[in-house]
């Protein structure tokens, strides 16, 4: 395959975790590496079994496909294929293949001599869906907890798992979280118009410096965080979105049982007015 | 920046992480694991989850009291023995006298405190004309068999065969714990005198009958009294029609919180959030809770409304109704009232009237 004119120079021998030099190679333009073949194994056991539940199901609807954990009845142990055993596997692959995928991170960062920023902030989605499927069902005590792999199923799980809640908006992680995410796009949507407005001067303007996005946010709200701060702050708020989500979920049901408007009785019987 | 610096901005985050996490888990309940009971198809989350803590105070809250031993139900009647009983006169002398005993202890065993009324036998009863209907309470409590008669025999599809006894509700108080008068306890306005910075609509304070939420505190007068139509969201994925406002899904959302509250329930306990209107997707329970709605909108209006005028004008509400009937007059945070004691088995004299 035709190599770009720079991509021979990031082609660079070593820095793999295990393996040496055996898996230490390319494919076209994708580096391999031992977990790039264990990421590919799992993604495509995970897939089949995923096709073989759905022909169990009888629908090929992408839609309607679910592969629904075990009942609870199971509690912690391994259960037929056919009620949930599917669900138990599909999940060592999902799991498997993500944190494969998170070490090939790894094993280009250290080729590259780049920080471990990609790999990190991909392990705080993993350890978010984790904390769905592993965690706060062992904490529970059956994988019978964990949410069904299907596209309308899944949304089911969310809403009735939010009313057993009663009014999961009053959780007070899940506020934390719903603001990180918010406060991401917000920065997210400042930072791209910043960078698009003064990439795109008008006619006969020349293209803009990072001086002057500095001067147009001092001007604008008094600060400017500047060219590296503003990634590490989406950096911050989108990993904390993701990390305050896990809390909100594993919080309920392990450590809180009933509504979370109940939850906020420690407001109301605050000793000032109750 | 330093590595120093980055460092310490570094542990500075975690610890504040830590910290807000850790507040977070000292305000919770306690630690895992918990109960958990599934009511639907594996995944979907249709499941109570449950503090055993919680549980077991509430077990230990909701216990039934000792059995009267039974009596003989041969002999002539208690209408023919005794003079003036016009409820319970189809039963045996001593069946009579047993219910007489266990209503005693069931309703006021000690009177009221800080009362004239009195207390045992004389609470109801004229102590030296057991048949004088002057006191209001023995014309309540007559009253009140009626309608325990006729939850116990019209009301199978709430109550089942676990019926329900005056304990049920009063567990030892004359005037049960939980009950409700209209305007749920709430101050009109917030300000005395009212005007329009004060008014609250019946609303946004901690109202103590909806699970303390700051809904409309007392949807009982429009949804119980009132028999308004509960049921606000559509019965199709997307709208077809301009649908209620959302005063009146407020409405709705408060009796469904005092309901919730009053069972120690969530709302999958009798919906699949899926579709709430649907009944094909619902647990069984949601049945069982379309009977209870209907049961409280008779036993309040045929029974405890009306009592308004019996009452003495010290036990009427703000409004000038009397006490009434909801959810958790009889449940008191249980699933099952009394933890599901056989009432009606242990006193078939609350049944309905024999010929």
């Amino acid at each position: 395959m035709a190599m770009l004119s720079f991509e021979r120079k990031y082609r660079v021998r070593g820095g793999t975790l295990i393996g040496g030099d055996l898996f230490d190679f390319w494919v076209g333009p994708f580096y391999v590496g031992i977990f790039g073949v264990m990421t590919a194994f799992f993604a495509f056991l995970g897939t089949v079994l995923i096709f073989y539940g759905a022909s169990l199901q009888g629908t090929f609807n992408p839609w309607t496909i679910s592969i629904a954990p075990p009942d609870l009845k199971y509690g912690l142990g391994l259960a037929p294929l056919a009620e949930g055993g599917l669900w138990q596997i599909i999940t060592i692959c999902a799991i498997g293949s993500f944190v494969s995928w998170a070490l090939r991170e790894v094993e280009i960062c250290r080729k590259l001599g780049m920080g471990y920023h990609v790999p990190v902030a991909f392990g705080v989605a993993i350890f978010a869906y984790v904390t769905l499927v592993v965690i706060r069902p062992v904490l529970l005590g059956a994988w019978g907890h964990g949410f069904p792999y299907g596209i309308f199923s899944h949304l089911d799980w969310v809403s009735n798992v939010g009313y057993q809640y009663l009014n999961f908006m009053y959780n007070p992680a899940h506020m934390i979280a719903v603001t990180f995410f918010f406060t991401t796009t917000l920065a997210l949507s400042l930072h791209g118009a910043l960078v698009l407005s003064a990439a795109n001067p008008a006619k006969g303007e020349a293209v803009k410096t990072p001086e002057h996005e500095n001067a147009y946010f001092r001007d604008f709200i008094g600060y400017s965080i500047g060219t590296i701060g503003i990634h590490r702050l989406g950096l911050f708020l989108a990993l904390s979105a993701g990390f305050w989500s896990a809390v909100c979920i594993v919080i309920s049901g392990p450590f809180w049982t009933q509504g979370w408007p109940r939850w906020w009785s420690w407001w109301l019987d605050l000793p000032i007015w109750s | 920046m330093s590595t120093q610096i980055k460092s310490s901005i570094r542990f500075g985050a975690i610890a504040a992480a830590s910290l807000g996490l850790g507040l977070l888990l000292a305000a919770c309940q306690q630690n895992p694991p918990e109960a958990t009971q599934q009511n639907g198809y594996r995944g979907v989350a249709l499941e109570q989850v449950q503090s055993p803590k919680i549980l077991a105070k509430l077990a230990e809250a909701n216990q039934a009291p000792e059995v009267v031993p039974p009596g003989d139900r041969t002999g002539p009647r208690a209408s023919q023995v005794y003079q003036n009983v016009k409820v319970l006169g189809d039963l045996s002398e001593t069946e009579f006298t047993r219910i007489m005993v266990a209503m005693t202890g069931w309703v006021a065993p000690g009177g009221v405190a800080g009362s004239d009324e009195g207390q045992g036998c004389s609470y109801c009863h004229n102590l030296n004309n057991m048949a004088d209907e002057s006191k209001y309470q023995y014309q309540t409590a007559r009253r009140m068999i009626q309608m325990t008669r006729e939850i116990n025999s019209n009301w199978t599809n709430h109550v089942g065969a676990t019926g329900v006894s005056c304990y049920t509700c009063h567990r030892g108080n004359p005037i049960p714990a939980q009950t409700w008068f209209t305007g749920g306890g709430h101050p009109k306005n917030l300000a005395d005198g009212g005007g329009w910075i004060g008014a609250n609509n019946g609303q946004n304070l901690a109202g103590k009958h909806v699970g303390r939420a700051s809904l409309p505190a007392d949807p009982f007068t429009p949804l119980i009294q009132f028999a308004e139509t509960i049921r606000v969201t559509g019965k199709t994925a997307l709208p077809t029609a301009k649908g209620e406002n959302i005063a009146v899904a407020e409405r709705t959302n408060a009796l469904m919180n005092h309901m919730s509250d009053s069972l120690g329930v969530n709302c999958t306990f009798c919906h699949n959030s899926r579709a709430f209107s649907e009944w094909k997707d619902a647990p069984p329970q949601r049945v069982n809770a379309f009977h209870g709605i209907r049961m409280l909108r008779e036993l309040n209006a045929n029974y405890l409304a009306p009592l308004n005028t019996t009452y003495p004008a010290t036990k009427l509400g703000p409004e000038g109704d009397a006490a009434k009937a909801y959810c958790a007059t009889c449940h008191q945070g249980a699933q099952k009232p009394l933890n599901g004691a056989p009432m009606l088995g242990e006193y078939p004299e609350l049944g309905a009237p024999r010929p």
